[in-house]
C-alpha cells in the first residue's frame, strides 16, 4: 500500500488558520474577560499570515492528496477573496461583540473554521471535499447565525437555517451519490472523461443527480425558489454574520458551482443552461421585487443578495472565458460594497442591533458626513451606477451574455438593475432628505474605520481601474476553458 | 439468488414461533391473580417514584451533545487500526494529531464547565 | 447477489419518506430525525453502489458522512434547545417571529 503523496503547502492557508483557531480557543480560556479585544486581534493576525501566505504560494497548479485537493491560480483567487472577506468580517464585529458581551473566543473560532470550510470548498477537486468544506462552514454559521445573546429572533434565525440547510444538504449529498453511481467517481476530472467516454449526455441517473446537487447548492446561494430562508436569516443573525453569509459563503459556493458546471459538466451544458437561464430571471425579478417593500435595511440587502446572486448566475450561463472571469469579476466587487454597507450598518446599530429600520436612518447624510457618502457610494454601487464596483460587474456579465447570445437574459438583467435602483436611492434620499427621527450617538473604533477604509477604496478602485482585478480573474479560469 | 435467505427464513420462523408459542400456553394454562403490586411499572423492584413522563433536565442534552462527538470520532480509530500496520510512523502521527485536536476540544469544553452538574 | 437496482430503489424509498417527514411534520425534533433518515438513505446508496463497482470510494465517504452527520446533530440539538429556552416551543408553526 502506498500513502498518497501528502503536500503539506498546498493546504497551508488551511493549516495556518486551523492553527489560529486552535490558539484563540486556548486563549480563551486563559484571558481575562476584560482584554478580550486582543483574541480578535490574534485571529485578524492569524488571517493576515493564512492571507501573506496564499498570495505568496507561486505553485501554480499544484494538485495534491491524490488528486483530491488542487492550488490552481482559481483557487488563489478565491483564497485571497474570502481571507480578506473573513478579516473584514472579523474586524467589523469586534466592537459589537464587546457590546453585547457574547462570547469572544467561540466566536472568533467559528468564523475562522468556517473561513476553512470554504476553502476547502474552492480547493476540492473531488465532490466529497466540497461537501465536507460546505458542511464545516454550515456547521460553523449556523451556530453563528444564533450568537446574539438573549435575542429571539437570532435564536429563530439559526433554527430555520440549521432545519433547511440540513435538508438541502441531504439533497446535495445525494445528487452526489447519484452521480457516483452513474460515473463510479467523484473526481471533478473523471465524472468529465466518464461522461465523454459514455456519451452520458441523457443518463437518467446522472442528470437526476446533477438536479439534485443544483437544489443543494441553490438553498446555499439563496437562488430563487430555495430563497425562502434567506431573509429570516439574514435579519435574525448578528450582522456582520450576515455579511459574511452574504459575501463569503457566497463566493464559495459559486466557486464551488463553477468548479462542477463548468469543470466535471461542461458537455451536458445543453441539459442544465436552460434550467439556470429560468434560474437566473426568477431569482433576479423576485430578489428585486420583493426588496422594493422591505422596512429593515437587513431585510432590504438580503432580497438584494438574492438578486446580485442572479446577475452571478447569468454570467455562468453565459460562460466562455469572458463570462467565467465576469463570476469571479463580480464576487469580488459585490464582496467590497456589500460589506462596506453591511459594515455602516453593524456601526450604525451598534448596540443589540437598535437601529435596522430603514426609517432610523433619517438624517445620517448629514450628521455623520463621512459615514452618509459613504453608504451612499455602497448602495450606488450596489445599484450599478457608473463608475463604481458595481457597475463595471454588472457591465462584463452582461457583456458576456450578450457575446455568448442571451439577449432576453441581458435585457431582463438590465430591467432588473433598474428596479433596484429605486430601493437603493430610496435609502439614500431617506438618510439626506428626512429629519432625523432619533439621537443616535457613535464612536468611530480603529477596526470599523479600517473596514470601512478598505470597501471604500475597493469599490472605487474597481470601478475606475478594473484592469488590475479583471487579469487577476482572466488568468484564475485558464483550467476552464482548456 | 434468494436460496441463501432460506435459511434465515426458517430460523427466523423457528425464533418467532418458539417465541409466540411459549408466551401463547403460559396466558392459556398459567393462573392470572392481579394486586396492586403486580401491576405497578417495574423499576428494579423499588416503588416507582411519580410518573415516567416528566422532562428531564437539560443538563442531559448537554452530556449528550457532548458524548454524540466524541463518541463518533472513534469510528475513524477501526479504518486506522485496521491497516495500522502498513501505515507505520506516519499513521500514528496523523491519529496523534487527531486526537490532540480532540483533546483541545475537551479541554475547552471541560474549562467552560459543560461536565459540571450544578 | 441482491441487484444494485434494489438497494437503490430501497434508499429513494428512505430519502422519500425524509423529505415527506420534514415537509409535513410539525416537531422540530421529528423533522431533523427526518433529515437524519435522509442522509442514511444516501449511504445506503453510496455503500451499495460502491459494492456494485467494486470500489473504496463510497465505504469511505459514509464514513465522513457519519461524521459530518453526529456534528450535525450536536449542533441542531443545542439549536432545538437554546429555542426551546427562548419560545417554550419547538412546533416549526409557532416560530414565526420572523416572517416568513
Amino acid at each position: 500500500m502506498t500513502i498518497p503523496d501528502v503536500n503539506w503547502t498546498s493546504i497551508g492557508t488551511e493549516l495556518i488558520l486551523i492553527s489560529t483557531a486552535v490558539l484563540v480557543i486556548f486563549f480563551d480560556l486563559v484571558v481575562k474577560d476584560k482584554k478580550k479585544d486582543s483574541l480578535g486581534y490574534l485571529t485578524v493576525l492569524g488571517m493576515l499570515g493564512a492571507l501573506v501566505f496564499a498570495m505568496t504560494d507561486k505553485e501554480g497548479t499544484a494538485i495534491a492528496f491524490g488528486g483530491m485537493i488542487t492550488n490552481d491560480s482559481f483557487t488563489q483567487f478565491l483564497t485571497v477573496l474570502i481571507v480578506g472577506v473573513a478579516i473584514i468580517v472579523t474586524l467589523m464585529s469586534m466592537q459589537s461583540l464587546r457590546e453585547g458581551s457574547m462570547d469572544v473566543g467561540g466566536y472568533h473560532t467559528l468564523v475562522l473554521l468556517a473561513t476553512v470550510g470554504m476553502l476547502l470548498m474552492v480547493k476540492g477537486l473531488d465532490l466529497i471535499i466540497i461537501f465536507l468544506g460546505l458542511e464545516t462552514l454550515s456547521i460553523a454559521i449556523y451556530v453563528l447565525a444564533g450568537y446574539r445573546k438573549g435575542a429571539e429572533q437570532s435564536a429563530e434565525a439559526a433554527f430555520k437555517y440549521f432545519l433547511l440547510g440540513a435538508f438541502a444538504a441531504a439533497f446535495l449529498l445525494y445528487g452526489i451519490a447519484l452521480i457516483y453511481g452513474a460515473t463510479g467517481t467523484t473526481r471533478i476530472e473523471g465524472i468529465a472523461q466518464y461522461i465523454a467516454l459514455k456519451n452520458l449526455g441523457t443518463n437518467p441517473l446522472l442528470l437526476l443527480g446533477v438536479g439534485l446537487l443544483l437544489v443543494g447548492l441553490g438553498f446555499k446561494l439563496a437562488l430563487v425558489p430555495f430563497h425562502s430562508w434567506t431573509p429570516d436569516v439574514y435579519e435574525g443573525a448578528p450582522t456582520a454574520i450576515t455579511a459574511f453569509m452574504a459575501v463569503g459563503v457566497k463566493a464559495a459556493a459559486f466557486a464551488a458551482f463553477v468548479r462542477i458546471f463548468g469543470g466535471a459538466l461542461p458537455l451536458i451544458a445543453f441539459q442544465w443552461k436552460d434550467v439556470l437561464w429560468m434560474l437566473a430571471v426568477i431569482t433576479m425579478t423576485v430578489g428585486n421585487v420583493v426588496a422594493l417593500s422591505q422596512t429593515n435595511i437587513k431585510r432590504m440587502l438580503a432580497y438584494s443578495s438574492i438578486a446580485h446572486a442572479g446577475y452571478i448566475l447569468v454570467g455562468i450561463i453565459a460562460g466562455g472565458s469572458v463570462g467565467w472571469s465576469a463570476v469571479l469579476y463580480y464576487l469580488g466587487a459585490y464582496a467590497f460594497m456589500n460589506l462596506g454597507a453591511f459594515g455602516i450598518v453593524v456601526f450604525y446599530g451598534y448596540k443589540q442591533e437598535a437601529n435596522v429600520e430603514i426609517a432610523d436612518y433619517a438624517g445620517l447624510g448629514f450628521r455623520y458626513p463621512f459615514l452618509g457618502a459613504a453608504m451612499a457610494i455602497f448602495l450606488f454601487s450596489l445599484a450599478g451606477i457608473p463608475p463604481l464596483a458595481g457597475f463595471m460587474g454588472k457591465f462584463y456579465i452582461f457583456s458576456a451574455a450578450i457575446k455568448s447570445g442571451y439577449i432576453w437574459l441581458t435585457i431582463i438583467g438590465v430591467m432588473n438593475s433598474l428596479v433596484s435602483v429605486f430601493y437603493y436611492f430610496r435609502v439614500t434620499v431617506i438618510m439626506y432628505m428626512k429629519e432625523p427621527i432619533k439621537e443616535v450617538v457613535l464612536n468611530y473604533s480603529l477596526p470599523i474605520t479600517i473596514v470601512l477604509i478598505i470597501a471604500l477604496v475597493g469599490t472605487i478602485q474597481m470601478g475606475i481601474a478594473p484592469n488590475f482585478y479583471l487579469e487577476r480573474a482572466l488568468d484564475s479560469i485558464k483550467w476552464l476553458i482548456g | 439468488m434468494l436460496k441463501e435467505y432460506a435459511q434465515i427464513l426458517i430460523l427466523m420462523i423457528i425464533v418467532f414461533g418458539f417465541a409466540g408459542v411459549t408466551l401463547l400456553l403460559s396466558s392459556l394454562l398459567g393462573q392470572k391473580k392481579k394486586s396492586d403490586t403486580k401491576l405497578m411499572p417495574y423499576e428494579c423492584g423499588i416503588d416507582p417514584v411519580g410518573t415516567a413522563r416528566q422532562r428531564f433536565s437539560i443538563k442531559f442534552y448537554i452530556t449528550t451533545m457532548i458524548f454524540i462527538l466524541f463518541d463518533i470520532e472513534a469510528l475513524f480509530l477501526y479504518p486506522w487500526a485496521v491497516i495500522y500496520r502498513r501505515l507505520g510512523v506516519f499513521g500514528l502521527v496523523e491519529m496523534g494529531v487527531f486526537i490532540l485536536l480532540l483533546l483541545v476540544g475537551f479541554i475547552y469544553v471541560w474549562k467552560k464547565g459543560a461536565f459540571e452538574w450544578d | 447477489m441482491i441487484p444494485l437496482s434494489h438497494f437503490l430503489g430501497l434508499s429513494v424509498i428512505l430519502f422519500t419518506i425524509g423529505v415527506l417527514g420534514v415537509v409535513i411534520r410539525r416537531n422540530a425534533i421529528v423533522i431533523f430525525m427526518c433529515i437524519e433518515l435522509m442522509l442514511n438513505a444516501v449511504n445506503l446508496s453510496f455503500v451499495a453502489i460502491a459494492r456494485s463497482l467494486s470500489s473504496l470510494d463510497g465505504q469511505v465517504i459514509v464514513l465522513l458522512v457519519m461524521t459530518v452527520a453526529a456534528a450535525e446533530a450536536a449542533v441542531g440539538l443545542a439549536i432545538i434547545i437554546s429555542i426551546f429556552r427562548t419560545k417554550g416551543t419547538i412546533n416549526v408553526d409557532e416560530i414565526n417571529l420572523l416572517k416568513w
